[in-house]
C-alpha cells in the first residue's frame, strides 16, 4: 500500500467514524422531535383538544319572544310588535357609499344616520350585518325589496319592539321595557343580546322573568375570523309566558277618562283582592320608553308638578281623614272602650288641657252613639274614643286593616306608607302626647297611606278577611292564587263589630243626614253602597281665618283640602271595594263621593258581579 | 492486481444503462412517497381539492424528478471540476439578490425569473457544499490540522453566510454555518477548532441581536413566552400546537382537521404543513412521515459511508445534512421547540424554489451514489 494510499484510509477513517456520529447525532434529534410530538398530542392531548373545540366553536344566543299582558277580558294591553329593520352587510357591496345613496332616495337618511352607519361599518367585521334603519313601515320595507337589485348589500329582516295599545291608560300597573342597564345584569346571557328590553316599572317588572322566557342557543362553528361556517346544533328558547292581570282595560279607561289631574280611583274586588282599576291622572306613555326617551321628553315628565311618571293610587301619601273612623270605632269595640249604644256627647269642640278641637260642625252633634257618630262623622266622638283607648290599639288595628303595612301588589316601588304609634314617635326622640292621640283619632297627623291601602282597608271591612291586593290572575294561562275569598284568611274582627260599622257606612249614603246621599247608586242597579267620607287639610286654618269668616272657595287650589271616600257595594254582599282621592278637592262628600259613585256604577254595569259576569266567571274559573 | 483492474474498468467511465441501473430506485420511491404525502396534506390545506396547492405540487415534483434523475446521471468528476464555478455563481446570484431581489416579508431573498422564482439562498448551501467539499477532497490528516489550510474555506462559508445574514435571513444563515460546519466536521477539522468556534459565536450572538430585524428579535422573545403575545407573534406557534396537540394519536381525519380547515392555523400550506397532517393523522400519521423523512436522511450517510472518495463522501455528508436541517427545523417550529420561522419542509409543502433546489441536491446525492466507486485521483493534473 502506497503512503498516499495509507493517508487515505486514515481520514476514511476518521471521516467513518465522524459520519457516523454525525448520523446518529441527527437521528437523535429526529428522536427528540419525536418525543416531542409524542408529548404534545398524548400527554397534553386533551387540553389541547379543547382549546381546538373553543376555537371552533361559537354559542350565540337567540331571543325568545317576550311574553304578552293580557286584562282581565283577554285585551292585550303589552305586546310584540314586528319592527322591520334594513340591515346592511359591507361585503356584499362594492361601495357602501353608493348603496347608501340608493337607499336614502328610497328612505331618506339624515346625515347623523349616514354618518353612524359607515362607523359601524368601519368598527365592524365585513361579514356583520349593521342596522341602517329600524321601525320601516309596511310601505318602505316593500319599496325596498322592490329595489333589492339597486341595493346590494342591504337586507330586511324582522325583529320585535314592544307596544302597549292602551298607552298611557295602563302605564302605570304595566309599566314599560327598556335596554338593561348594569344592574339589570342578573347573569342571564339573555340580557347581553343586542336590542333586548327588560322590565323597568310595573307588571313588566314584576314578572320580568316569566314574560323575558328562557334563551335558546345555536352552535355554531367558525372559522379564525370569527365568520360562521355551519350551523352545529339548536336549542330553542323557552318563549316568555303571557300574565293575565285582573283590571278591566275597558273600565280603566273610562274611569280615566272621567278624572282630573291628582286624582286617584283605586277599585278592587272585595272577595279577593283582585285590583280591577287603578287609575291615576296625569299619565304617560310607555311607547315612548321602547325607541328611547329624549332628553326634552324627560324633562318634560320630571318638571311637571303632577308627576306623570309616578303612580298616584300606590306612590300618593295621604292623610285619610275621616275614612279613618270605622278603624277608631273597631278599635274602640274591641278594646271594650265603648259599647255601640253608648252615647257621647258633642258640643262642636272637645277641649284638653289648654287646646281645644273643633268638631266640623261648629254647633255640635250632641248625644251620638256610634251609628250616628260614623253617619255625621262626628269629630268629637272619635276625639273621645281615641282618648279612651290610646294611639297603640288604634295603629295596632289600622294595620290588620293593611294601613301602614307592606301590601302583595305586585308594583315594584309601592310605598307602604305611615301608621303612626308611640314607639314610631319615641323612636324620632320625641314622646306622644295626648293630644296627638286625639289629632290621630279622625285620621289626621302623621299619617300617610297610600289609595292603595285605603281600597285594601275597605275591602277587608266589607268581607271581615284579609285579602290582599294583586293584580296577577294568571301565568301561562293558569290560574294563581288568591282567586277565591276563602283563600284569605279571617281578619279576626267579630263579625258583629264589623256589621255595626258596614251598617253606618250604608247610613252615610243612604240616609237622611249622611254625608255622602249624593253616592248613592242609581235607583235602576237595585243596589245600594256604603261609603265614608273623608276630607283632611293641607294648610292648618287659623282661628283668626276662622273669626274673619273664612271660605274654603278663597284659597289657592293647591292649599285646598284633598277630598277622599272610601266605598263597598253591594252593601249587604259586597263585591267591589273602592277608593277615591282626589288632591284639592276641597269636600269627600262634593268631590270624590259622586266620582266612586259612579265608578262602582260603571262596574256593576261592566263586569256584572252576578253569575255569568266577568267578575264572577273568574271564580268559576276555578 | 484485479482489485485495480475494476477500478480502472470503471474510471473509464459507465455506460448509460449501467448508470440507470446503479440509480437507488428504492430511494426515489421514497422521495415519490414524500411528495405524495405532500399531495395529500395540500388536497387538504386546499379545502379538499387539488386547487390550489396539491395539482401543482405535483407538476413541480414531476419537474423536480426529472431534474434530480438528469443529475443523477452527470459524471461526479464533472462536478469536482467546476465545484469553485458553481460556488462564484451562487455568490453572484445572492449579490445579484441583494441588489435587485424581490422583497417579501420585509427581506430580500427572491429572484424574478419569470415562471419560477429562485431563492438564491437555497442554492449556496449546495454550492457551498460542492465547494468545501471539494477543498477538502484531497486533503491529509496533517494538511486539515494546519490552520493556515482553513482560511479559504473558511472565508468561502464566511462570504455567503453573511450575504444571507444581510438578506435579511437569520435562519438560512445560521442553517448554512451549520451544514459548513458539518461538512468541515466530517473533513477531519481539528475538534478543538470547533470549540473555538462555538466560543466565538457565544461572543458574537449578543452583537448580532443589535443587527437583528424587529421580526426576528420578536421570534425569539416569543419562543421564550409565546403566551406573552397570543394574537401577535406567538399566534402562529399557540394554534400549531393547539392543532398537533388535538389531532392525538390517531388524529381527526381527512380533511377534518378544524384548526387547519377553520384558518386558525397560519401558512398552513407552507411552514405549517406538517401541523396539518399530524391534526388529521395524528401522532401515528405524523411519525410515519417523520420515519420516512428520517430514513431518506439516514440514507445520505449509507451513500457516503459506501462511496471510495473523499469528494463524494463530503457531497453526500453535506446534503443529508441540509436535508436534516429543514426537517428539523421545520418540526421543531411547528412544535415550538425552537424559534424560527419561514423554513419549509421540502417535498411535502409547498413551494417551487425549496422543491427544485432539493431535488437537484438528491440527484447530486444519487450521482455520488452512482459513481461512488470512481477513481477521482486520476483526474487531477497534479499527482
Amino acid at each position: 500500500m502506497t503512503r498516499r494510499q495509507r493517508e487515505e484510509e486514515r481520514v476514511r477513517g476518521i471521516f467513518a467514524r465522524r459520519a457516523l456520529l454525525l448520523g446518529v447525532g441527527q437521528m437523535g434529534l429526529l428522536g427528540f422531535l419525536a418525543h416531542r410530538l409524542h408529548h404534545l398530542q398524548v400527554v397534553e392531548g386533551g387540553r389541547y383538544a379543547v382549546l381546538a373545540e373553543e376555537n371552533r366553536l361559537s354559542a350565540r344566543l337567540l331571543a325568545p319572544p317576550r311574553g304578552r299582558v293580557l286584562d282581565r277580558e283577554g285585551r292585550l294591553v303589552a305586546g310584540n310588535q314586528l319592527n322591520w329593520r334594513a340591515l346592511l352587510v359591507a361585503e356584499q357591496t362594492v361601495d357602501v357609499g353608493a348603496t347608501l345613496e340608493t337607499f336614502s332616495k328610497i328612505v331618506p337618511l339624515t346625515e347623523q344616520e349616514r354618518a353612524r352607519i359607515e362607523r359601524e361599518v368601519r368598527r365592524r367585521r365585513r361579514f356583520v350585518p349593521v342596522t341602517v334603519r329600524e321601525f320601516l313601515t309596511w310601505e318602505e320595507m316593500a319599496r325596498i325589496e322592490m329595489n333589492a337589485p339597486d341595493l346590494p348589500g342591504i337586507s330586511v329582516d324582522v325583529g320585535t319592539t314592544r307596544i302597549y295599545p292602551e298607552g298611557e291608560h295602563l302605564a302605570h300597573v304595566v309599566g314599560y321595557v327598556a335596554p338593561p342597564s348594569e344592574r339589570d345584569m342578573d347573569g342571564d346571557p339573555l340580557l347581553e343580546l343586542p336590542g333586548i328590553r327588560v322590565g323597568r316599572a310595573g307588571i313588566e317588572r314584576h314578572h320580568e322573568t316569566t314574560l323575558r322566557g328562557r334563551a335558546g342557543t345555536v352552535q355554531m362553528e367558525v372559522n379564525a375570523v370569527g365568520r360562521v361556517i355551519r350551523e352545529l346544533d339548536r336549542r330553542e328558547g323557552v318563549p316568555g309566558q303571557d300574565v293575565q292581570i285582573s283590571i278591566d282595560a275597558e273600565l280603566q279607561k273610562s274611569v280615566r277618562a272621567k278624572i282630573e289631574e291628582g286624582t286617584s280611583v283605586v277599585l278592587m274586588d272585595a272577595r279577593n283582592g283582585e285590583v280591577l282599576v287603578m287609575a291615576s291622572q296625569p299619565s304617560f306613555d310607555p311607547n315612548i320608553f321602547n325607541s328611547g326617551v329624549s332628553a326634552a321628553q324627560w324633562r318634560q315628565w320630571t318638571a311637571n308638578r303632577a308627576t306623570p311618571l309616578i303612580s298616584k293610587p300606590t306612590n300618593g301619601l295621604y292623610a285619610p281623614g275621616s275614612t279613618f273612623k270605622m278603624v277608631v270605632a273597631l278599635a274602640g269595640l274591641e278594646a271594650r272602650a265603648v259599647t255601640p249604644t253608648e252615647r257621647i256627647f258633642c258640643p262642636g269642640h272637645m277641649d284638653l288641657g289648654d287646646t281645644r278641637f273643633h268638631c266640623w260642625h261648629r254647633p255640635g252633634h250632641g248625644g251620638l252613639d256610634m251609628r250616628a257618630a260614623l253617619k255625621a262623622s262626628c269629630d268629637v266622638y272619635f276625639y273621645e274614643l281615641a282618648k279612651r283607648i290610646g294611639i297603640d290599639r288604634i295603629a295596632a288595628m289600622a294595620r290588620r286593616f293593611g294601613l301602614g303595612v307592606p301590601l302583595e301588589i305586585e308594583l315594584p316601588g309601592t310605598r307602604t306608607g305611615l301608621v303612626p304609634d308611640r314607639a314610631w314617635r319615641q323612636a324620632q326622640g320625641k314622646p306622644w302626647a295626648l293630644g296627638d292621640t286625639v289629632v290621630h283619632g279622625i285620621g289626621q297627623g302623621f299619617y300617610q297611606l297610600t289609595p292603595l291601602s285605603l281600597a285594601t282597608m275597605t275591602a277587608r271591612l266589607a268581607t271581615g278577611r284579609a285579602v290582599q291586593p294583586h293584580l296577577t290572575r294568571g301565568i301561562g294561562g293558569r290560574p294563581v292564587r288568591g282567586i277565591r275569598p276563602e283563600d284569605w284568611p279571617s281578619l279576626g274582627v267579630p263579625e258583629a263589630h264589623l256589621r255595626l260599622v258596614r251598617e253606618a257606612m250604608w247610613a252615610v249614603v243612604n240616609e237622611q243626614g249622611g254625608t255622602a246621599r249624593v253616592a248613592r247608586l242609581p235607583a235602576d242597579l237595585r243596589v245600594e253602597l256604603a261609603g265614608k267620607t273623608g276630607t283632611t287639610q293641607v294648610r292648618r286654618v287659623t282661628r283668626e281665618q276662622r273669626e274673619r269668616g273664612f271660605r274654603v272657595e278663597q284659597m289657592p287650589r293647591e292649599w285646598r283640602p284633598h277630598a277622599l271616600f272610601v266605598a263597598f257595594a253591594p252593601h249587604d254582599d259586597p263585591v267591589f271595594a273602592c277608593a277615591v282621592v282626589v288632591e284639592h278637592g276641597t269636600s269627600g262628600g262634593a268631590a270624590a263621593a259622586p266620582l266612586a259613585r259612579d265608578v262602582i256604577a260603571e262596574a256593576f254595569q261592566r263586569l256584572r258581579p252576578g253569575p255569568g259576569g266577568p267578575v264572577a266567571r273568574l271564580e268559576a274559573s276555578q | 492486481m484485479r482489485f485495480e483492474r475494476r477500478l480502472l474498468t470503471r474510471e473509464r467511465g459507465i455506460g448509460l444503462p449501467s448508470k440507470l441501473w446503479q440509480i437507488p430506485w428504492i430511494y426515489v420511491l421514497m422521495l415519490c412517497g414524500l411528495a405524495g404525502v405532500g399531495y395529500v396534506a395540500l388536497y387538504s390545506a386546499g379545502g379538499g381539492s387539488p386547487e390550489p396547492y396539491a395539482g401543482r405540487h405535483a407538476i413541480r415534483f414531476g419537474f423536480g424528478l426529472v431534474l434530480m434523475l438528469s443529475v443523477a446521471l452527470v459524471d461526479i468528476r464533472l462536478v469536482l471540476r467546476f465545484a469553485w464555478v458553481g460556488y462564484v455563481i451562487g455568490v453572484g446570484l445572492l449579490v445579484l439578490v441583494a441588489l435587485h431581489g424581490q422583497v417579501g416579508k420585509g427581506a430580500q431573498r427572491w429572484i424574478d425569473l419569470g415562471p419560477l422564482q429562485l431563492q438564491p439562498s437555497e442554492l449556496m448551501k449546495i454550492l457551498l457544499v460542492l465547494a468545501l467539499a471539494q477543498w477538502f477532497h484531497r486533503a491529509s490528516w496533517e494538511r486539515i490540522g494546519n490552520p493556515l489550510f482553513l482560511i479559504p474555506p473558511l472565508v468561502a462559508v464566511a462570504i455567503p453566510a453573511v450575504l444571507i445574514f444581510k438578506q435579511p435571513n437569520l435562519g438560512n444563515a445560521l442553517i448554512t454555518l451549520m451544514i459548513s460546519g458539518a461538512v468541515f466536521f466530517a473533513a477531519g477539522v481539528r475538534l478543538w477548532k470547533f470549540g473555538l468556534g462555538l466560543g466565538a459565536v457565544a461572543v458574537a450572538a449578543p452583537i448580532a441581536y443589535e443587527h437583528l430585524h424587529d421580526y426576528q428579535r420578536a421570534r425569539i422573545t416569543t419562543f421564550l413566552d409565546p403566551e406573552s403575545d397570543p394574537l401577535g407573534a406567538g399566534y402562529n406557534i399557540i394554534q400549531s400546537k393547539i392543532a398537533l396537540g388535538s389531532g392525538g394519536l390517531w388524529g381527526k381525519g381527512f380533511l377534518q382537521g378544524t384548526q387547519g380547515h377553520l384558518n386558525f392555523l397560519p401558512e398552513k400550506q407552507t411552514d405549517f404543513i406538517f401541523t396539518m397532517l399530524a391534526e388529521e393523522f395524528g401522532l401515528v400519521g405524523a411519525l410515519s412521515v417523520l420515519g420516512l423523512l428520517a430514513a431518506v436522511v439516514a440514507f445520505g450517510f449509507l451513500v457516503a459511508l459506501r462511496c471510495r472518495h473523499q469528494f463524494g463522501r463530503l457531497v453526500a455528508v453535506g446534503l443529508a445534512t441540509n436535508y436534516f436541517l429543514y426537517v428539523f427545523v421545520n418540526i421543531a417550529m411547528v412544535t415550538g421547540s425552537i424559534p424560527v420561522g419561514g423554513v419549509p419542509l421540502p417535498l411535502i409543502s409547498h413551494g417551487g424554489s425549496a422543491m427544485l433546489t432539493t431535488m437537484l441536491g438528491f440527484g447530486l446525492l444519487m450521482s455520488v451514489h452512482v459513481h461512488r466507486d470512481v477513481d477521482l485521483h486520476a483526474s487531477r493534473s497534479d499527482p
